[in-house]
Formats: structure tokens, C-alpha cells, sequence
């Protein structure tokens, strides 16, 4: 009797455990119903989608644009981090290509090859490409880095593993790992500031006004306007990056 | 403390043409060469083991348990250079709870805990279970708990049971061959997806991973075979040598022709990146690719497992040249991992330039950092010998 | 007779089960309340990357206080020059009103950083001189205004 009652009161609890282990696993599973799928990017059409214009033919090889970008990011002065930078291409008369980028052209730049000997030249900034189908986004482990609603690929700080592999996947070398936070690094369109509807630092700081950005959904801005009129291409169309980085009187030589 | 850059300034003076200034420091170091070499021999050894079950090559006995073992040794340790290298490592769960769809390294994260849980330790555990059961017994004190533990307190080894275990343990190896080749293919996509890098994005990638894994496995199970027998005053059995020694033979041919095709692929199409390229193995990887990874690690091995496929001399000529060999394929495969993941970062994707790598010995990420997680293995491969003793397990009668 | 199902198996879907229910509930307390609200991402991390402080202040910030020089400025060729670009970032300017806040470049090198010449530069975008050639010795402010860089002074 005893015996039967110690049983039927084991059973009992066993039965209200695995009711409550069901329930809390089902809770969580609801609660967690994204495992393993990837989320998309939900598509608000009454937000901007930035994309940006350089248009080379107005850079004048300042470096303003770089130096800014540092000021106002918090970038480490070392020449090997940079959100943004300006390179300077010579086609030499022999055919041969000379790139130059002293420390990102934020000291500006000297002529390296003489008069004579010069085809063309030519500065070319480069920044973030900020692509629709970004390389990097793609390849984040964690989610820590991501696809804004509007367009503007950013870096989640406090949750970036640092496992570098954002790095290798930009085509474009727009990313670095910051030497004091430990964490990917790259341009973030002046996130802070264009929220706050201030122009990004390099922007706000080219005196040739060759860099815009603007809203590609909206057909009277001017980004589309320029876009409408000149014949832009982007770097590296082949890996389809879906970039929105649009270059003006972009050259061939330039990747 | 602030973070010191001298020898980023060294790297920027001696970098040869334009690369983009983001792009002078390396981002992968010597541990994520670890990496796959480790991976690499886990898929390798297991595949060995499944020779011996699945297709029944019964000369391979011996090596069986052993092989899968040093599976799970190098396993264990396949994660912890790649979570040591990490700048955020106290960050490394988010990559099981948050993980990212599109990403192939999050989802080497579930490739890695399926072949662990799913297949190796089941494998295992099928194998030994009946031995447990007994040495559970026959232990006294806190080994007896251990045993009892590792069962799953199932003490269960009545002849039907058995058969299941055997049964059960065939389905698995079965499941598991397709799952190590999805492991060690899989750590070829990691590299071989990233179109940013004409280096690695070939869709050749996993395949030439694998082959170079099986290769790499091989050697090292039967180095371990011959140290173990060395060190239990066994005499080493020839016939597993030479059986060890074909199949290694024919998967370096595999291997070879692989990794031959996409070259000989690159060179023949010969893409925007193509010059780049050229001036990267004729300079900076020529060491490790045409001597280290091609001459001493492929040719050298070929020739000499070739001569033995047909000529068979003395027991202790062959025993010596077969230990040898299995050290030259493990030097060539660790080139071969080094020649993808440093190679693939020293020249620019501007395609202007090259920067350059120094190993630093201290730090991080450095040599002797990377040393440890090499012989780390080797330490467990140990203690698992002495937990799980293939030599004492319980005989069964089939 | 009954389905027979090995002991083994039972006993192993019943270690799975306590390992798959851990990984849930370890991965519901750990996973960020705000990730993928919107995306596969924490959400709050929209916010935080708003939150650094902006040093560059913008052109209007200047005008409150600097209206003259700004008209001065619009006579002549540096008119859609902000701020800023010369005299980096004034946020701290701003606030504290302080002049020895913000930085008045004066080098031959700074002014050369546009200004010198260069093959990649046009002619008729910029004028440009040699550092090298122009006036050596001499301050390009002793001579320009960099307000009115044609309203030469002497």
C-alpha cells in the first residue's frame, strides 16, 4: 500500500516535471523562432536609401576629407587606419600605373613622377561603399555588423566577436580593427550626424564639393539628379556588390 | 596601455608597390593556419577509421581505435586557436546563439557540434561500451564512477544489446563519412567563399581542403600508430604500414591533381588578379609553396610511395621510410594551409601591391602560442590512450 | 510482439534532450532583447551609433558669431569654403567661446596641401603655385587674405 502510494506520488511529480520542461521549451522556441534563419531587411519604403556620389573630376588631392574623418571618428592618427583616404594614380607615358597614398593623403601629396613623364593623373578618394549586397554584412557571424534601414552598413560595437573575417570579405580594404576598442572599424556615413541632419565630416569638410550623398528613392534629391546626368560607375562591378558609391569620371586604372 | 605600432611601421617600409593603408597589418596570423591544419586531421583520421568499418579492410584493425581518438583529441582542440585569435574571445558564444544565416563560420558552428556530439562521441562510445561496462566493474573507487558515468549509467551488455551497439555504430560511421567530409569542405568554404580574395575564392576550395585533410590525417594516424607501438614495446605491423601506406599513396595523387587543376586553371584564365598572383608565388610563397608544400610535402612522398607500391625491401627500410614520409606530408599540408591563409593576405586587392608577415614568437599570436595548440593534442591523444586503452577493451566474438 | 527499441537509444535521446533543452534556455537568457527587431541585429545598436559626439559643428554654428567674415568671404573666391575645412573642428569653439579653441593655420604648408602644384590637380579648378618657387620665406597671409585671397594686402 505504502510502496503503491510512494510510486503514484513519483509519477505524479514526473508528470508535472516533463509538463513543465515541454512548457518551457516550447516558450523559448517560440521566442526564438529566428534560429537559424536569416532574417531579412525589411524593406520601409518611407525611409531614405543612401547612396553617395564622388565626383573625381572636382577632388583636388586636399586630404581634408581624411583628416576630418579622423577628427571627427575618433580614427587613431597612425597611418594605417583610415574610414576614409584619397589615393593619387599617375599613368606614366610607358603604360605603367603609380599609386601614392602618403598616410592616407591627410598630409596632401607630392608630385612623385616628373611632368615628362606623365600621362595622366588624377586623386581617387576612397570610403565606404556602403553596398546593398555587402561582402561584409554577408559574412558577419554574429549579426554585428549590419545593413541600417537606411542603408548605411554599420558595426555593432559591443557585440563584434573581432574575428576579422569582415575584413577579409570588404573588397574595397574600407575595414580595419580598432587598436584601442578591439572591435571591427569602419565609416559609418557619419551615422551620428546625419541623424542629426549634418552633412559627414568629409563631406561637410571637401572645399571642391566633390562628395554628396542623398536619398536614392527620392527622385528630386540631388544625388539622383547628378546621377541622371553624368555616366557614374562604381569599383569592382564584376564581384556585384551591389554598391552605392558612385563615381564621376571614374578611370580604368582605379580599383 | 597603448598600443604599439613599431612594427607596423617596419611592415609599411618594406612593403613593396600600393596596397590600401588598412590593409598593411594582417588580420589572420599563424593560429588561423592552425586552424584548418588541425580540423584538417580530424577529418583525415576519421576517414581512415571508417576505411577499416565501412569497407571492411580488415588489415586496419589496429589502427582503428587509435584513429578515432586522435579524432577526437585534435577535434577538441580544433576550435581553440580560432577562439584564442579572437580580439573579443569572451564573445565567442554569441556565434551559437545569434547565428548569422548567411555567414560560413557561423555556421561552422553547428557543423563542428554535429560531428562532435552526433557523430565522433556516439562512434566512440557504441565502440567502447561494452569494454566500459566491464572495466566499470572491475575499477574500484573514483574510476568505477567515471566509467559508469561515461555509459550513461546504461550497464546494459546482454547479447541483443550488443548487437545494436555494433549495429548502431555502423549507421554512425556510415552518417559520419559524408559529415567529415562536410566538416573539413566546409573549412575550405570559409576561405574559397570569400569573393573579395582571387587567392581563395575558387569553388576548388573545399574540395582541395579535403583531399589535403585525408592526406594530412592519414600520415598523422600512422605516425601515432608507430610512436604508440614504439612506446609499448609492440612490434609494429608491417601490413598495416603498407596498407596505411596505398591508401595514402592514392589520395596524394587525388590531391595532387586537384590542387594541379586549379592552378593550372588560374593560369590558363588568367584574371584581373593574375599578375599579382605570379609575383606572389614566385616571391613571396616560393619557399613554402614550390619547395615545402609541392617538392617536399607531394613530389618527394609520391616518388618514394610509389617505389614501395612496387618494390618491397627490407621490414626496417620500409618502417623508416614510411616514418619519413608521414613527416613530410604533415610539413607539406601545414605549408599548404600556411600558403592559403598568410598567402591570401600578402598582396593587396588593390592588385598593386604586397605587404609582409613576420611570426612573432611571443604574444597572442604568436609561435609559441600556436605550438600549444598544436601539441595540446597530443596530451589528450594520452589521456584518452590511458582512459580508453584500445589494446584492453573486451573482445567480442562476431 | 512489442517494437523493440535498444536501451542505447532511449538512454541517448535522453542526453540529447537535456543538451538541446540547456542550449534553448541558456540561449533565450543570452540573446539581446533588441536583437532582430528590425533585422539580424541588436536593434539598440541603431542607437548607439548615434551616440558619439559630433566635433564638427557646421557652417550655421559659425554663423551665429561670424556673420562678417562669412560676408567678407562670399566676395571672393574661397566663398563655398566652409569653416571648418581650415580651421578643423569647433565644437569645443563653440561651446566654450574660446578663441584659443579653435586653430588659425597659418604655414606655407597648409595653404601648399591645395595649393601646391600637382599634375593631378587642373589648372582651372585651382590655382596653384610651387612652395618652392612662390615668395619663399614669406608667409602666404603676409600677402593673401585667406578670407579674400585676392584682395592682396601691402
Amino acid at each position: 500500500m505504502g510502496n503503491e502510494r510512494v510510486k503514484s506520488s513519483r509519477r505524479k511529480f514526473l508528470k508535472s516535471a516533463a509538463t513543465a520542461s515541454v512548457a518551457i521549451v516550447g516558450y523559448t522556441w517560440l521566442k526564438s523562432s529566428q534560429f537559424l534563419i536569416h532574417a531579412a531587411e525589411p524593406e520601409d519604403k518611407n525611409l531614405p536609401w543612401y547612396g553617395i556620389v564622388i565626383d573625381i573630376e572636382k577632388c583636388i588631392g586636399c586630404g581634408m576629407c581624411a583628416k576630418a574623418c579622423k577628427n571627427e571618428n575618433d580614427v587613431p592618427a597612425e597611418p594605417f587606419f583610415f574610414r576614409t583616404w584619397v589615393e593619387q594614380y599617375t599613368v606614366k607615358n610607358d603604360g605603367s600605373v603609380e599609386i601614392i597614398s602618403p598616410n592616407g593623403g591627410i598630409d596632401g601629396f607630392k608630385q612623385t613622377v616628373p611632368d615628362e613623364d606623365i600621362f595622366k593623373s588624377y586623386f581617387v578618394p576612397k570610403m565606404c561603399n556602403h553596398c546593398a549586397k555587402s561582402p561584409c554584412d554577408q559574412v558577419c557571424p554574429v549579426g554585428a555588423t549590419y545593413t541600417s534601414p537606411e542603408g548605411v552598413v554599420l558595426i555593432d560595437e559591443k557585440y563584434c566577436i573581432g574575428c576579422r573575417y569582415c575584413v577579409q570579405a570588404c573588397p574595397y580594404g574600407c575595414r580595419f580593427i580598432h587598436p584601442e576598442k578591439k572591435v571591427a572599424n569602419k565609416c559609418t556615413l557619419c551615422y551620428h550626424r546625419i541623424k542629426k541632419g549634418l552633412a559627414p565630416a568629409c563631406m561637410e569638410n571637401c572645399p571642391t564639393g566633390s562628395r554628396m550623398y542623398g536619398n536614392l528613392r527620392d527622385s528630386n534629391s540631388e544625388i539622383v539628379k547628378f546621377l541622371k546626368e553624368h555616366t557614374t560607375q562604381v569599383l569592382r562591378p564584376n564581384l556585384n556588390t551591389g554598391s552605392k558609391l558612385y563615381y564621376n569620371a571614374l578611370s580604368s586604372e582605379v580599383r | 596601455m597603448e598600443p604599439n605600432y613599431q612594427h607596423l611601421y617596419e611592415i609599411l617600409a618594406n612593403s613593396q608597390g600600393y596596397i590600401f593603408p588598412n590593409e598593411i597589418d594582417l588580420q589572420w596570423g599563424i593560429l588561423i593556419v592552425v586552424y584548418p591544419f588541425v580540423t584538417g586531421l580530424v577529418a583525415g583520421a576519421f576517414i581512415l577509421a571508417s576505411l577499416e568499418r565501412v569497407f571492411k579492410d580488415k588489415i586496419l584493425k589496429p589502427t582503428y581505435q587509435i584513429a578515432l581518438l586522435t579524432a577526437l583529441s585534435f577535434l577538441l582542440v580544433a576550435t581553440l586557436p580560432l577562439i584564442s585569435h579572437l580580439s573579443q574571445p569572451q564573445r565567442a558564444y554569441e556565434i551559437m546563439i545569434t547565428p548569422h544565416g548567411s555567414s560560413a563560420m557561423a555556421i561552422f558552428g553547428f557543423v563542428y557540434l554535429w560531428y562532435l556530439m552526433v557523430v565522433l562521441l556516439l562512434e566512440i562510445w557504441f565502440d567502447y561500451r561494452h569494454s566500459m561496462v566491464v572495466w566499470a566493474d572491475e575499477k574500484k573507487g573514483i574510476m568505477k564512477w567515471v566509467y559508469r558515468i561515461l555509459t550513461l549509467g546504461l550497464s546494459d551488455i546482454s547479447p541483443r544489446t550488443l548487437t545494436w551497439d555494433r549495429k548502431l555504430g555502423y549507421f554512425i560511421t556510415v552518417v559520419g563519412i559524408p559529415s567529415a567530409f562536410i566538416l573539413h569542405g566546409y573549412v575550405g568554404f570559409i576561405f574559397g567563399s570569400i569573393k573579395a580574395n582571387p587567392w581563395w575564392s575558387t569553388p576548388l576550395m573545399p574540395i582541395i581542403f579535403l583531399f589535403s585533410a585525408m592526406v594530412s590525417g592519414i600520415s598523422m594516424v600512422m605516425l601515432i600508430y608507430m610512436v604508440v607501438s614504439y612506446i609499448r614495446t609492440k612490434t609494429m605491423d608491417i601490413n598495416v604500414l603498407d596498407s596505411i601506406g596505398k591508401y595514402l599513396f592514392f589520395v596524394l595523387i587525388l590531391d595532387f591533381t586537384i590542387e594541379g587543376l586549379d592552378q593550372i586553371h588560374r593560369i590558363y584564365e588568367a584574371e584581373e588578379s593574375f599578375e599579382t598572383i605570379k609575383l606572389l608565388v614566385e616571391g613571396k610563397l616560393y619557399l613554402t609553396l614550390f619547395i615545402s608544400q609541392g617538392l617536399i610535402g607531394t613530389i618527394i612522398p609520391l616518388i618514394v610511395l610509389a617505389f614501395l607500391q612496387f618494390y618491397k625491401g627490407k621490414i626496417k627500410l620500409r618502417k623508416t621510410l614510411y616514418f619519413i614520409i608521414g613527416i613530410l606530408v604533415l610539413i607539406g599540408v601545414y605549408s599548404m594551409r600556411w600558403n592559403v591563409v598568410i598567402g591570401g593576405q600578402l598582396f593587396s586587392k588593390s592588385f598593386s601591391g604586397f605587404t609582409s608577415f613576420k611570426v612573432g614568437l611571443i604574444g597572442l599570436d604568436g609561435t609559441l602560442m600556436a605550438a600549444f595548440w598544436l601539441i595540446l593534442p597530443f596530451g589528450i591523444l594520452a589521456f584518452l590512450l590511458w582512459l580508453l586503452p584500445p589494446w584492453k577493451m573486451v573482445q567480442e566474438e562476431e | 510482439m512489442k517494437f523493440y527499441i535498444p536501451p542505447q537509444l532511449t538512454r541517448l535521446a535522453l542526453a540529447f534532450a537535456i543538451f538541446i533543452t540547456l542550449f534553448i534556455v541558456l540561449r533565450n537568457l543570452l540573446v539581446p532583447d533588441t536583437f532582430g527587431q528590425y533585422g539580424h541585429y541588436r536593434g539598440d545598436s541603431l542607437i548607439d551609433n548615434q551616440q558619439p559626439e559630433i566635433h564638427y559643428s557646421g557652417q550655421e554654428a559659425c554663423l551665429d558669431c561670424h556673420q562678417e567674415i562669412e560676408d567678407m568671404k562670399q566676395t571672393d573666391v574661397h566663398n563655398t569654403i566652409r569653416c571648418e575645412v581650415c580651421h578643423g573642428p569647433g565644437e569645443k569653439h563653440v561651446s566654450s567661446g574660446d578663441a584659443a579653441d579653435i586653430s588659425k593655420p597659418d604655414s606655407r604648408e597648409f595653404c601648399g596641401v591645395c595649393h601646391e602644384k600637382n599634375a593631378a590637380r587642373r589648372q582651372s579648378t585651382i590655382v596653384q603655385i610651387r612652395l618652392s618657387e612662390h615668395n619663399t620665406g614669406k608667409k602666404c597671409i603676409e600677402c593673401h587674405n585667406p578670407h579674400q585671397p585676392w584682395e592682396m594686402k601691402e
